[in-house]
């Protein structure tokens, strides 16, 4: 059965707005389970959760998780080994 | 007069009385904080390991030779959803872990695909808690956790883990994977629980 239940990176890019000067979907990232760098508008995103949840189109492993609460929000980036943005 | 906000206490619809900030659905949204995984009967296993370090096995003939219970209830996601009545088919934990030798207070909820969420032992016992295999009298459909998931329904639903596979029994509590990310460690729906501090 094919999995249609993500959507790509891009659909990171508004929340991560909020937290990141720079626009991160066009970083380069390592993922930490698998060592797979790629651009993070190829992630997998899932948005019909209690958070947002990237992961790595290679392992499926999360590179990022986003919880926005009413007045704070968590950011994990334990699966990512980096992330490497141009600079501006 | 009431000087009680509305927001905390229940409301009612229809004599049905709703957790604080739920609101009514009739289907089922399908939440998904990654692939869904497709696990067969025949490979599937569900394991209980002890604080010890025993671990106890059930394949799926074991697990439907174990006497069923019907259960309907209502289910309160932190999303804001509740569905009311629900109906399920499946194995009370009291029955899996009767024979489990263990003085444990905490479990953790392991899930094909990764997925974790922690659980009070004291929440599992006692009639609370069963490995549903069955919904609405057909097989659980793997995007709803098939072939068996854990239902806790007392709390919010995160902590019914989709795709179980095992519980880890421990002395001291850990946090699974909503639980270190801001959401609440024990999840009481009537108290609102939704995240960490709350
Ligand atoms: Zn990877």
């Amino acid at each position: 059965m094919s999995e249609t239940n993500y959507l790509d990176g891009n659909a990171a890019a508004g929340s991560l707005s909020e937290l990141f000067a720079v626009d991160l979907t066009s970083a380069i990232a390592q993922c930490n389970g698998c060592g797979r760098t790629s651009v993070f508008a190829e992630a997998h995103v899932f948005v019909d959760a209690p958070g947002m949840v990237a992961r790595c189109p290679g392992c499926d492993s999360v590179l990022l998780r986003v919880v926005t609460r009413p007045n704070d929000t968590y950011l994990d980036l334990r699966g990512l080994t980096y992330l490497r943005v141009p600079n501006s | 007069m009431g000087i009680v906000s509305p927001g905390f206490t229940g409301r009612r619809r229809g004599g049905t009385e709703l957790p604080p900030g739920q609101y009514l659905t009739r289907d089922f949204p399908v939440l998904s904080a990654g692939p869904t995984p497709h696990v067969l009967p025949e490979h599937w296993e569900f394991t209980v390991t002890s604080e010890t370090g025993e671990v106890y096995r059930w394949d799926w003939a074991a697990l439907m030779a174990l006497p069923a219970e019907e259960i309907t209830k209502d289910i309160h996601c932190v999303t804001r959803w509740s569905k009311l009545e629900t109906t399920w088919k499946g194995v009370s934990l009291d029955t899996l872990l009767a024979d489990v030798e263990t003085g444990a207070d905490y479990v953790m909820a392991h899930s094909y695909g990764g997925y974790t969420t922690n659980v009070p032992m004291d929440d599992l016992l006692d009639g609370q808690s069963w490995i549903a295999y069955e919904y609405d009298g057909e097989p659980l459909d793997p995007e709803h956790g098939g072939p068996a998931r854990l239902l806790v329904p007392h709390l919010y639903f995160w902590k019914s883990a989709k795709w179980v596979r095992g519980l880890v029994l421990s002395d001291t509590e850990d946090l699974g994977f909503w639980e270190t990310a801001g959401y609440h460690e024990y999840g009481d729906p009537w108290k609102e629980q939704r995240y960490a501090g709350d």
